[in-house]
């Protein structure tokens, strides 16, 4: 058989192609923002109680994942393993998308959090780390005597 | 159908997926974090297979993105098969994100060595 068994999509095709485009002129917020092509593709949020980070690392092992806090940078390493098979067995690889290989990203965080109130969870995929604000940090209501 | 369609219009990602072939059929990974089993939807409707699923992050009340690369809550992508595919014999497992989809090829359409005969 010449062609994939699994032709792509044209429509999904021609969306990401837009999104692609969209991405690569988009401007990256920090030095250390890799805005496209890192894996795994994190979303940060915060409240006025945390900053929230979720990393889209489908497929790991929660062990062997690593996530550092240091001097306000976040930083999150792993490998992930490739999935397809040998070359000598009597398989052929149609489509090889899914990323495989070490990887590493860093967070630069902002400076009113508590290096010592971390949790870190990994669910689904998604490894979720939420980091609490220290204390002085969040808003108060002030009281006028 | 109507509700299907509306549905269809709804912006998704498109998952990366590895797919290879073997003598006895093929096998599909594909991508999909932050989603879970119940969420996640299989069809197969004559030759197209249909993957869709939706993200279920835990979310604190009250917060606001500052840095999204992940934009839209859910996955989709589409595929052709063909007719040497058995649908009916359609293995799904999912496991931390990572869809493994397990097609058998059906059995007239498996590689069978002819005997060539003296003649």
């Amino acid at each position: 058989m010449e062609f994939s068994l699994f032709p792509r999509d044209v429509f999904a095709e021609l969306d990401r192609l837009q999104r692609e485009v969209q991405q690569a002129f988009e401007f990256s917020p920090s030095i250390r923002g890799v805005g496209r092509r890192g894996y795994p593709a994190l979303n940060v949020g915060g409240t006025h109680q945390s900053v929230e980070i979720y990393a889209f690392a489908a497929g790991l092992d929660p062990a062997t994942i690593d996530v550092k806090l240091e001097k306000g940078v976040l930083s999150i390493s792993g490998e992930r393993k490739a999935q397809l098979p040998a070359v000598n067995e009597k398989a052929s690889v149609h489509v090889n998308e899914r990323f495989a290989g070490r990887f590493h990203r860093v967070v630069t965080l902002t400076d009113d959090l508590d290096p010592n109130a971390v949790q870190a969870h990994y669910r689904d995929g998604v490894l979720h780390i939420s980091i609490k604000r220290e204390e002085a940090a969040k808003p108060r209501k002030i009281d006028i005597q | 159908m109507n509700q299907d369609q509306t549905r269809r219009e709804e912006p998704a990602l498109l998952p990366p997926v590895d797919v290879f072939e073997d003598s006895t059929g093929i096998t599909l990974y594909a991508d999909l974090p932050g989603v879970s089993k119940d969420r996640l939807n299989l069809q197969v409707d004559g030759e197209t297979l249909t993957i869709e699923g939706e993200m279920n992050l835990a979310m604190p009340q009250g917060m606001e993105a500052t840095h999204a690369e992940v934009s839209v809550p859910r996955f989709r992508r589409t595929f052709s098969l063909s007719k040497e595919l058995d649908t009916d014999k359609l293995q799904a497992e999912l496991k931390q994100g990572v869809l493994k989809l397990r097609i058998q090829k059906a059995e007239h359409a498996k590689p069978r060595k002819i005997a060539v005969q003296d003649g």
